[in-house]
């Protein structure tokens, strides 16, 4: 007799309790952060939660890398917006809250059409070719200017009809709270299709694409419904995008947005669940905070990515959960001494880097200001070679401490490591 | 009738720019299985580098300069980033060439400015290299260099005379970018290194076996299709427009032109350049749209039909998207690509 | 077709004059061979005969230039692998291919999700699928990779990953099963144990194997199939391909005498 397993067992109080407090914090959010920009940063969190997580249906759970996902939170955020104008008309009877499900299926509708395509092909052709029709919809924005409103975009109205309960949605509050509804059940829905057969056979096709065809599926037809499923989601997003913002342009299906969509779905991490929701959230910091702090966020995002890449892959998510495995082994204490080195020189290097590009983007964009400029609390002169001696020292002894620093944490890394492998030995044994 | 000729050398001319940049960028890739994401802004370096130095020294030595500096750069990269990635598979590789495609365009947009520079000609390539003089009467003739002003008016104004100069910028364009193809075809043909090169083609672990330091010819190669990209970045910053855009305007079309050549395959890149730059070119030129058609068939249109924007389109306002729309067609009827060799 | 009704059915597997050509080069040289229902056969032959490449023609991995492959009677020839595995075809790998981030249970259990009659179906939870869950425990009791169920299967000693290889295979449930040199790699004690393994997992069911152990292949195999140069030279019971003059003189030769001292496991 096969012995009785579930698989939450251990973690179905646990899951209740993940699930609860994930409900709390959306719900309570902004009751803590009130200001209007907060709450508006919160609403395009929720929405960017949902289009990340969606982005890594097809990225870290069947290992499509896609340059084009703007295009189906894109087309739904359209197909939103003009089902919300015929709302405003009259001649479309639905309420505006169920106008990110008229996006969620259009962002299916394109996906089926396009996905047939695009599918056929898996890996870096796949990439091109979701590149290929990123561009071909950006061009044709520019050209049918009926559906796609030319320059101006397409704007709308969300405070339609009589307010529901008193629910019109003209408050940002409430807004929010419409797509935290939102927010809530789509991750819902999301976590539990990796929890279906289709889920888990996506991921045999991430892993090996061509045994799973000698298991009996078709690997282009998961691919492909798996390409449609995140399409919905990414309609969904979209739709609550344009009650959000009640205007869309052509950059919500520009190659900017793609790549954000890639850029910070990685940079939560691919390859776990809860990773594009950092994604999402650190997307949506970025855009909307670090661009006023610095005129030179691009690059550093850029850079920061580059060094995710080579030395964090599976994201931040990854770094939480490698920290966490080494926490429940007790050892994490170990670790202290050389994450206190590593953050104390990599602050150095940062601020030596950032003042030299401060000064160098000061320089380029704002000659007409004048030479000084404040950073951090600091008055700089880009004319002052002081300054700029000063800057590069920062920056070098930032580098050699980091560099030492790094090579002390590799080396206790390593030790905890094997320290972790003897534990599990041990405790197989019991 | 002369539309067509120069039309035509237009489009080879571009077309041949596209395969200066995708034949590196097949190269690559067929080597090491990196799709290089940054192979267009290679290209822009190239372009604002040749720019600096002739500014600096001219033009010429900028056009030998620029490319070793990128192909240095790109070496560099290769070695310090792109290697500590191989292990992790293609999708990080991609990834990696994706974030220095971002970090190039900020650094040039920080050091060149955000706005188009002015990166001219030399002296010798400025104006046209002929004039194709078509002349109502006389027929077709040919003059080298700018026609002068007597030729392209006639003394009799109900006779037209249509000057269509060729420039000297394009086919200088052409004439390095066939050199280059014989370069690269005699080296890899003829050159012990080419030897070395086609066989890591498409037996890396056994050319490495066999103790080429495998490591190094990559970088090698990396830094050559940097270079090859550089090369094209000085001409085309020369003769079209040298601005932070550039890369992203010729990217998406080189990935399109791989893609629908046949990923790896250098003569499927070669036919599908020439193809796309020509009917690009072509399209461009062209002002037709449904509506003519329709005039030319015969056929009434309504006048709100006239007015619906997809009716309007000119073929020229549809030549951006005819490379996708190639791509489309070619993942439909022919997946492997053109000429496609390997079937990834 | 051509025989009694009865020899239709008798046949699991049957390859007629089956051919396979890449570029100029003809690799599969016209093979003829029928396996009944229940056989175990060894295939056998030097390195380069033809025996993968027979393997992936039978299995769809490509189609052959010529020639018929029938499975149970009906033709798979052309058709592609998940076609052929849902009619009843399994495989192994030589070089092992299994899902190197999912755990040991998940491998199994995708495995089995076909052959259950789950499709691509998202609505319904993996941990409510009750006869999938029961059979991955039975498929992992039978591999012995009960301790490891929460592995990663890229964390896998190389010989429990051929052991969760062979699960794969045989978890849907394939009345014919195509092992592709099942014990490569392994030292002579995890090949007895391994090939006791393969005995009970393959119960009742029609066998194929590539094999280099001589020992293995006269342990194990009702039938031996020595293919060399890209034909079938013999098809036929161990000791008469033992005999067989043909077959000493293009592949046993001293192999055989030692086989024939040693005796076989």
């Amino acid at each position: 007799m096969a012995t009785q397993y579930y698989e939450f067992k251990p973690y179905n109080v646990g899951r209740w309790i993940v699930w609860g407090f994930f409900a709390l914090i959306l719900f309570l959010a902004p009751k803590v952060f009130t200001s209007s920009l907060s709450v508006t940063m919160l609403s395009q969190m929720g929405i960017a939660i949902i289009a990340c997580l969606s982005y890594n249906m097809l990225l870290g759970q069947g290992g499509m890398l896609s340059f084009g996902h703007a295009v189906y939170s894109g087309l739904g955020s359209y197909m939103a917006i003009h089902a919300l104008n015929m709302v405003s008309k009259g001649t479309l009877p639905i309420p505006v809250s169920l106008l990110p499900i008229v996006g969620g299926f259009a962002g299916l509708g394109f996906a089926v059409l396009f996905g047939f395509v695009t599918t056929r092909k898996a890996g870096t052709p796949f990439a091109m070719i979701t590149l290929g029709m990123a561009e071909l919809v950006f061009a044709m924005s520019l050209m049918f200017s009926e559906f796609f409103g030319g320059e101006a975009g397409v704007s709308g109205n969300r405070v339609v009809g009589q307010p529901f309960f008193g629910i019109s949605f003209g408050p940002s509050t409430q807004v929010y709270y419409l797509i935290a509804v939102y927010t809530f059940v789509c991750v819902a829905l999301m976590f539990a299709f990796t929890r279906t057969p289709l889920g888990r056979i996506l991921n045999a096709v991430r892993d090996n694409p061509e045994r799973v065809e000698f298991i009996g599926y078709n690997t282009q037809r998961v691919r492909y419904m798996a390409f449609i499923i995140s399409g919905f989601f990414a309609g969904i997003a979209g739709g609550l995008g344009t009650i959000l913002f009640e205007i869309v342009t052509a950059e919500v299906v520009g190659a900017h947005r793609s790549g954000a969509y890639l850029l910070f779905t990685f940079l939560g991490g691919a390859t776990f669940f809860f990773g594009p929701i950092i994604g999402g959230v650190l997307m949506v910091l970025a855009s909307v905070l670090l661009s006023e702090l610095t005129k030179a966020w691009l690059l550093y995002l850029g850079l920061i990515f580059l060094f995710m890449v080579m030395y964090a892959p599976g994201g931040i998510a990854s770094l939480i959960m490698m920290n966490l495995r080494v926490a429940s082994f007790g050892f994490l204490r170990k670790l202290w001494v050389s994450y206190l080195g590593l953050a104390v020189s990599a602050l150095v290097l940062l601020l030596g880097a950032a003042v030299m590009i401060e000064m160098v983007y000061h320089l380029q964009l704002n000659a007409a200001m004048g030479p000084t400029l404040r950073f951090v609390g600091i008055d700089l002169n880009t004319q002052s070679l002081d300054h700029w001696f000063g800057a590069i020292f920062v920056l070098l002894t930032g580098l050699g401490l980091f560099e030492l620093c790094r090579r002390h944490y590799q080396h206790d890394w390593g030790v905890i490591q094997e320290d972790i492998e003897k534990e599990i030995k041990r405790r197989e044994t019991l | 009738m002369e539309f067509f000729i120069i039309s035509m050398l237009n489009g080879l001319s571009y077309g041949l720019l596209l395969f200066m940049l995708s034949s590196g960028l097949t190269l690559i890739f067929s080597m090491m299985g990196v799709l290089n994401f940054a192979h267009a802004s290679f290209y822009m370096l190239g372009a604002y580098i040749g720019y600096s130095i002739a500014q600096l020294v001219g033009f010429w030595p900028g056009l030998v300069l620029a490319p070793l500096v990128v192909g240095m750069l790109g070496g560099v990269f290769e070695r310090l980033a792109l290697r500590k990635v191989h292990k992790y598979g293609h999708v990080p590789e991609l990834l990696i060439t994706f974030g220095l495609s971002y970090i190039i365009l900020e650094l040039v947009q920080l050091i060149w400015g955000r706005t188009a520079v002015e990166f001219r000609p030399p002296e010798l390539l400025q104006g046209p290299m002929f004039t194709l003089i078509h002349h109502a009467v006389e027929g077709l003739s040919l003059v080298w260099g700018a026609a002068p002003a007597e030729l392209c008016q006639a003394a009799d104004t109900a006779v037209r005379v249509v000057c269509s100069p060729f420039p000297a910028t394009r086919g200088f364009m052409m004439l390095v970018a066939v050199c280059m193809l014989i370069a690269l075809w005699l080296m890899l043909t003829r050159s012990r290194i080419g030897l070395v090169i086609q066989a890591a083609l498409t037996h890396p672990e056994m050319a490495e076996a066999l103790g080429h330091n495998v490591p190094r010819v990559f970088m090698l190669v990396f830094g050559a299709g940097a270079a090859l990209a550089g090369l094209g970045g000085v001409i085309g910053g020369s003769t079209f427009v040298t601005e932070p855009a550039m890369a992203a305007t010729v990217g998406s079309v080189i990935f399109v032109v791989v893609v629908v050549g046949g990923l790896g395959s250098l003569s499927g890149a070669f036919l599908a350049s020439v193809l796309i730059g020509v009917i690009q070119t072509f399209a461009v030129a062209v002002d037709y749209s449904f509506i003519t058609l329709a005039q030319q068939l015969g056929i009434e249109l309504s006048d709100a039909t006239k007015n619906n924007s997809v009716v309007k389109l000119t073929l020229s306002q549809v030549a951006p998207i005819l490379p996708y729309l190639f791509l489309v067609l070619i993942l439909i009827f022919r997946p492997k690509g053109l000429l496609g060799t390997r079937d990834e | 077709m051509s025989g009694s009704p009865d020899m239709k059915t008798a046949y699991a597997l049957e390859l007629k004059d089956v051919r396979k050509s890449f570029g100029k080069t003809e690799i599969i040289r016209g093979v003829n061979l029928a396996v009944q229902a229940g056989e175990r056969v060894a295939v056998i032959g030097p390195n380069g005969a033809g025996k993968s490449t027979l393997f992936n023609l039978i299995s769809g991995r490509f189609g052959p230039s010529s020639g018929e492959v029938l499975l149970h009677g009906q033709r798979i020839d052309g058709k592609k692998p998940y076609e052929i595995n849902r009619m009843g075809l399994s495989r192994s790998f030589q070089i092992t291919n299994i899902f190197p981030k999912l755990s040991v249970f998940e491998n199994l259990r995708c495995a089995v999700l076909w052959s259950l009659g789950y499709r691509y179906t998202f609505f319904k939870f993996l941990a409510d699928l009750e006869d999938a869950n029961d059979r991955t425990e039975q498929l992992l009791e039978m591999i012995r990779l009960e301790k490891k169920r929460d592995v990663l299967a890229m964390n896998l000693t190389y010989a429990e990953q051929r052991a969760l290889e062979i699960g794969i295979t045989i978890a849907g449930g394939a009345s014919v099963i195509l092992l592709d040199e099942p014990t490569a790699g392994m030292s002579k004690s995890e090949t007895a144990r391994f090939i006791h393994l393969i005995r009970e997992v393959t119960e009742g069911k029609t066998l194929l194997t590539v094999e280099h152990d001589m020992g293995v292949v006269f342990g194990l195999a009702d039938k031996i199939a020595v293919v060399v140069y890209g034909e079938v030279i013999a098809f036929d019971t161990p000791e008469a391909v033992r005999a067989n003059a043909k077959v000493q003189e293009a592949y046993l030769g001293s192999t055989v005498a030692d086989a024939q001292a040693g005796g076989s496991t």
